[in-house]
């Protein structure tokens, strides 16, 4: 792997609540999902350095504070923003947020790349609802710890009732899981062809970018929380309160359009970790699941991972009546 | 004397009627000034905590708030729907109805824009709303939608207000030719910006309680309810401190209608209940968190089965002549209609539509202290806009403010 973890994006993780994670074995860590990653690596080196450097800048001229972000009242529209501008808007976020993290922050541009529509598949019948996804994901994605978002919700289902959302549980506690009777479905945004979260937005803060990405801009969002009332699955998530992010754990390696920082009374969701995957590498749900039931590439490569689930497996998707069209499959593996 | 100088001669005018009166007058006013005060510093606490304030969360992110808005958008729009029987009874006092309903109007959409205002994540990100300036996301948005007819429609009925007491007050007769269009077609403005807010619920497949074509002439109907409710007292309040004549008949009529409006509001609601019931699909769990409460979870129920209860009493009380002849009965049923659509509009079809949610969580939610506090501020706000609006239009309309030598023609 090109090795540019952040921080912690990996399956290392694991906090002291949480159950162990031990050192996953069946995951992707040893491969992207592009294949041979073709000139995505950039002079990471030399930019880390920079950053550094502003950062401490920052920091000094800040006396080391931890201000919370604030828009510029007059913040124009991500998606109006010319190049010039975007890169300007990210330098500022950088700064501001290296110097709040005490640490090089990067804010990523990375755009959708042609002939890429981004799909997920993941297997029902091997997730054991370990929820090693839900906190890799809080660790890559920078989510608060206090009040806790989690953009991935398991639910503990009965093998007697099938999927039925009346009868699920989402707040689990097992000592070994899988429980005896139970199956687990991972819930998380489904990146809907057709998403009625972005319908419903008044001021049009969230858009489906062209690798089929649902995205949410930050700075826009007026936070009436229409898009949570429209999505199906629960995905979305507001910002009850400024999110809390302890300073060490904090992942710096961030897009503008994911997992960079948030503010309070703003939505949020995942993003098939932008950040991420627009570099070639896989999410972090998919590289710390130790069952290897999480499977991610681009549906539009006939080569690909996903591609080989929804040509050989049998797949669903969740609420297929309200013509949402996922882009995140269901399958029965074995 | 040009039409600027008379304007400024209305404005201070009004100054003045609104700086005087006696104590009543003072109590209420500075009571709700009061609570106004607690609202604004309880506001103040949210936007510097979050939301968190409130007893929202992702479960359930609309609730309190929102369902004091849309129960509002129908006092605003059936206020001026009174408009019709006026004009079809052809009541005595004809424009003073259409006055006070266009006030009552004008108030309760203030109203509106205010719990919008308190409810989102960030106030002062509200004019990325405003077309041009901001991004207003048409035509797919029905929060977009309801912008723009809520705002359309308080311009509207700010705009024959003012013309009409302005005339009134330099002692011109109104020209029917400028005030009867815009009367007119804020007849269907009205009809437009309760469907549009019922579109903003019922276009939502991710919530099935929500996503009933019934829905709109719910809305509707319970709206026909609510607004002229308000009228009724405020009339009658009216006849007996000052010298304005309203026709008994003018009120028991209006009484009259509420009953028929609230029997197609009753059918209506049997309508769902008897489809929910009946089919008994999974969908059924948001009508049984209602009426019933899911897993002992029975937080809202007490409260909905009171607005079926007020609804059909005050239904009954309209229904029969002399009970809506009689003076107490007729501001009892008031209470009750004002009691049982608040109750449905606000709490009962917000809260189990959001309860369970899209995965079939149960959170049960109640509103916080915080959220109470900001809403009474906003209410206040309300009534105190109404009650400054209506002390300067009653002398008016009274032709109190007659200039000398000039005449009103009756």
């Amino acid at each position: 792997m090109s090795c540019k973890q952040g921080s912690c994006g990996g399956g290392s993780c694991g906090g002291a609540d949480r159950p162990a994670a031990e050192a996953a074995t069946a995951c992707h860590d040893d491969r992207d999902w592009a294949p041979a990653s073709e000139g995505i690596v950039e002079n990471e080196a030399s930019r880390r350095e920079f950053l550094c450097a502003l950062a401490g800048c920052a920091a000094a001229l800040a006396g080391g504070c931890s201000e919370i972000t604030h828009t510029p009242f007059f913040q124009k529209r991500f998606r109006e923003l010319s190049a010039e501008e975007r890169a300007a808007f990210v330098a500022d976020l950088e700064r501001e947020h290296s110097a709040r993290f005490h640490k090089p922050v990067k804010v990523g541009l990375q755009e959708a790349k042609e002939g890429v529509l981004f799909g997920y598949a993941l297997d029902i019948s091997r997730c054991i609802g370990c929820r090693r996804c839900v906190y890799a994901c809080v660790d890559e994605n920078n989510q608060s710890r206090d009040p806790q978002v989690h953009w991935i919700r398991v639910l503990e289902m009965e093998k007697e009732k099938g999927i039925d959302f009346a009868h699920a549980n989402a707040y689990y506690e097992a000592d070994t899981v899988p429980r005896p009777g139970h199956f687990y479905v991972p819930v998380a945004c489904q990146q809907c062809e057709n998403p009625p979260c972005v319908k419903s937005c008044p001021v049009g803060a969230t858009w489906k970018e062209p690798d089929g990405i649902v995205v949410i801009d930050y700075d826009w969002c007026i936070g009436c929380r229409c898009c949570m009332s429209a999505c199906p699955y629960g995905a979305r998530h507001f910002n009850w309160k400024e999110p809390e992010i302890p300073e060490a754990e904090m992942n710096p390696n961030t897009h503008a359009l994911g997992n960079r920082p948030r503010m309070k009374g703003v939505v949020e969701k995942c993003t098939f970790c932008i950040q991420r995957v627009r570099d070639g590498r896989y999410p972090a749900c998919v590289e710390v699941c130790p069952v290897g039931a999480r499977k991610f590439g681009n549906l539009l490569d006939p080569s690909s991972e996903v591609r080989y689930v929804l040509e050989h497996k049998r797949v669903f998707v969740l609420k297929g009546e309200l013509n949402t069209r996922p882009k995140f499959f269901y399958f029965y593996g074995l | 004397m040009n039409s600027l100088k008379l304007f400024a001669r209305f404005t201070t005018d009004s100054v003045r009627i609104v700086t005087r009166g006696n104590w009543m007058y003072w109590t209420w006013v500075g009571s709700l000034l009061a609570l106004i005060l607690v609202g604004v510093v309880a506001w103040i606490h949210q936007t510097q905590t979050g939301l968190i304030t409130t007893s929202m969360r992702d479960q359930v992110s609309w609730a309190f708030y929102i369902g004091n808005f849309t129960f509002l958008v129908g006092v605003a729009a059936a206020a001026v729907l009174l408009v019709i029987p006026a004009y079809v009874y052809n009541w005595k006092p004809i424009k003073e109805v259409v006055i006070l309903g266009e006030l009552l109007a004008i108030s309760a959409i203030v109203m509106c824009s205010l719990f919008v205002t308190v409810d989102v994540g960030h106030p002062e990100r509200l004019w990325h709303l405003i077309p041009g300036l901001g991004h207003l996301n048409l035509p797919g948005s029905l929060l977009a939608w309801d912008v723009v007819v809520l705002n359309s429609y308080l311009i509207l009925n700010l705009s024959i207000v003012t013309y009409l007491l302005f005339s009134l007050h330099s002692g011109k007769s109104p020209n029917k030719r400028i005030f009867l269009p815009l009367v007119l077609l804020s007849i269907p403005a009205a009809i437009s910006i309760h469907s549009v807010t019922a579109f903003l619920y019922c276009g939502l497949p991710a919530r099935p309680f929500w996503n009933t074509s019934i829905l709109v002439p719910r809305f509707l109907a319970s709206a026909f309810c609510s607004g002229p409710a308000v009228l009724i007292v405020l009339m009658q309040l009216l006849r007996r401190f000052t010298r304005f004549e309203i026709q008994s008949e003018a009120i028991w009529k209006v009484a009259e209608l509420m009953s028929y409006a609230m029997a197609v509001n009753l059918i209506l609601l049997g309508a769902e209940v008897f489809k929910e019931y009946y089919s008994n699909t999974e969908h059924l769990i948001h009508m049984q968190y209602m009426f019933a409460g899911v897993d002992g979870k029975v937080a809202i129920v007490p409260w909905m089965w009171l607005s079926v209860f007020a609804s059909i009493a005050a239904f009954l009380l309209f229904l029969i002549p002399r009970t809506r002849r009689n003076p107490l009965t007729l501001n009892l049923g008031c209470a009750l209609i004002w009691i049982g659509v608040y109750l449905e509009k606000g709490m009962g079809l917000v809260i189990p539509g959001m309860t369970p949610d899209t995965l079939g969580e149960i959170y049960e939610y109640f509103p916080s202290h915080n959220e109470l506090l900001i809403s009474a501020g906003i209410f206040s706000v309300g009534f105190l806009v109404f009650t400054l609006m209506v002390k300067v239009a009653t002398p008016i309309m009274l032709g109190e403010f007659q200039r000398p030598g000039t005449t009103i023609a009756h």
